[in-house]
């Protein structure tokens, strides 16, 4: 039944996969993206495919239609500046009183858009990569937002893309608190296979008094994530631990089902 | 058996693993994304020899690994143990029969996503597990059942379009030539 040539190539396998298993971290990241880079021709054409529609929309778009757009952004546009008037004036206010006090002072957040090019094909990881790689100046563990709230973080980088490991996978842990009168701190962890938009916040006291509705932010322990970046609601709570500590579910602000283009927040 | 069927045969494999990153359909119906990898490779087994069998499994466990967060490599073991017995028996598969590729394919889809996570879990990782990876796990079996009488068809097109044909031998022999007239 066996011949040479399966002996042969059962053993080239399992000493490939030997080999690849034992490899240091490094360099099997490294590996990843340079295999990984193999695809990118193919992530181009059918990004340019997915805007083929899009522009052959614009280009049948009424001229009158697109002014009206245009008046409402340059709107829009102004009642931003306004309020970023507002709010410059607020951080001016608050770094003064943070010197008062003797705290650091704290940094505008710097942000670079991203595109996500991919998702994780296994069903037990949840990992999306991104358009940004070291040559833009990603480095690992930079928090990754949408407008909606908290996404996840770099996880590894090559020179053009990095990995970005989601808040629902296993392998992205978020010190969160809860905006209640208690100011409660949780840990915010992965829900479940099938549940795509809720997470669980747990460690919580035992006598946290949650109600449903209630914001959940970062909370800025743990040194990755900065403070106050939002990350969902509170949906519904239980005693864990016979009653030792309370346990949350989340609902996530930001949709993870359908991340086309994210914030890569830089230090 | 010649080099285009393996050159084909990765292509694909190649294709596939494309496919699952970049389009998110059965995941949105479905909740979960199907593995085309197993079912190619029952394809491989079945179709070609041990050497595009390992080459299969190491290629595109390889692919598919890089674009995931799995182990690098973690993926090419169950796709060999999945296709090298396959390939050492199939004198003994009926391969030509749409249920027997079927049923072979879902075995395979439900082997290969078991051992991966097997290995992950021996290797200290921790990928997310609940009782929703159940669900998951059935549709990647119907999944991948369903494609592999599929990917038969479209590998029997294939190499009806672009291989090379085996030449027939004509019924014509020198040595059993009638020659008539005199000598």
């Amino acid at each position: 039944m066996f011949k040479q040539k399966h002996y042969l190539a059962l053993g080239a396998v399992t000493l490939v996969t030997v080999l690849l298993l034992s490899l240091p971290s490094r360099a099997v990241s490294h590996l990843k993206l340079g295999i990984g880079g193999l695809f990118l021709p193919l992530f181009g054409a059918v990004n340019a495919a997915r805007q083929l529609p899009e522009r052959a929309a614009d280009a049948v778009l009424p001229r009158g239609e697109l002014l009206k757009e245009i008046e409402n952004l340059r709107r829009e546009n102004q009642e931003f500046k306004v309020r970023r008037q507002q709010t410059d004036a607020i951080a001016r206010e608050n770094d003064q009183l943070r010197a008062l006090v003797g705290w650091q002072r704290q940094q505008p957040w710097k942000l670079k858009l991203a595109s996500v090019v991919l998702r994780d094909p296994a069903n037990w990881w949840r990992t999306v990569q991104i358009d940004l790689g070291k040559r833009d100046g990603v480095t690992t563990n930079l928090p990754v937002l949408t407008a909606d709230g908290l996404v996840g973080r770099v996880s590894s980088v090559g020179y053009t893309r990095s990995q970005v490991v989601l808040i629902e996978d296993p392998a992205c842990r978020v010190s969160a608190r809860v905006l209640n009168p208690a100011n409660d701190l949780g840990v915010i962890s992965p829900g479940g296979p099938m549940e795509n938009s809720l997470v669980n916040l747990s460690y919580l006291f035992g006598n946290a008094n949650l109600k449903p509705g209630q914001q959940v932010v970062t909370s800025g322990e743990g040194g990755i994530f900065p403070a106050g970046i939002p990350i969902g609601l509170i949906a519904d709570s239980r005693q864990a631990e016979f009653g030792l500590n309370t346990e949350a579910r989340v609902k996530l602000s930001a949709n993870l089902g359908a991340l086309d283009q994210v914030w890569v927040l830089f230090p | 058996m010649n080099v285009f069927n393996t050159i084909l045969i990765l292509a694909a494999a190649f294709l596939a693993v494309f496919a699952e990153a970049a389009f998110q359909l059965p995941r949105h119906l479905f909740g979960a994304q199907v593995d085309l990898l197993p079912a190619l490779m029952i394809c491989a087994a079945l179709n070609t020899n041990v050497v595009t069998v390992s080459l299969l499994a190491v290629s595109g466990g390889l692919w598919f690994d890089s674009l995931s967060a799995n182990s690098l490599g973690v993926s090419i073991l169950p796709l060999f143990a999945v296709g090298f017995p396959i390939c050492l028996r199939r004198d003994l598969i009926l391969r030509e029969l749409p249920f027997a590729q079927l049923v072979l394919g879902a075995a395979a889809s439900a082997a290969v996503p078991a051992l991966c996570v097997l290995l992950l879990l021996s290797g200290g990782q921790a990928p997310l597990l609940g009782w929703g990876s159940l669900w998951q796990w059935l549709v990647m079996i119907a999944g991948g059942a369903a494609a592999t009488p599929v990917i038969f068809v479209l590998f029997d097109r294939c190499q009806h379009a672009l291989g090379y044909q085996p030449q027939t031998e004509t019924s014509f022999r020198p040595d059993r030539e009638i020659r008539r007239g005199k000598k």
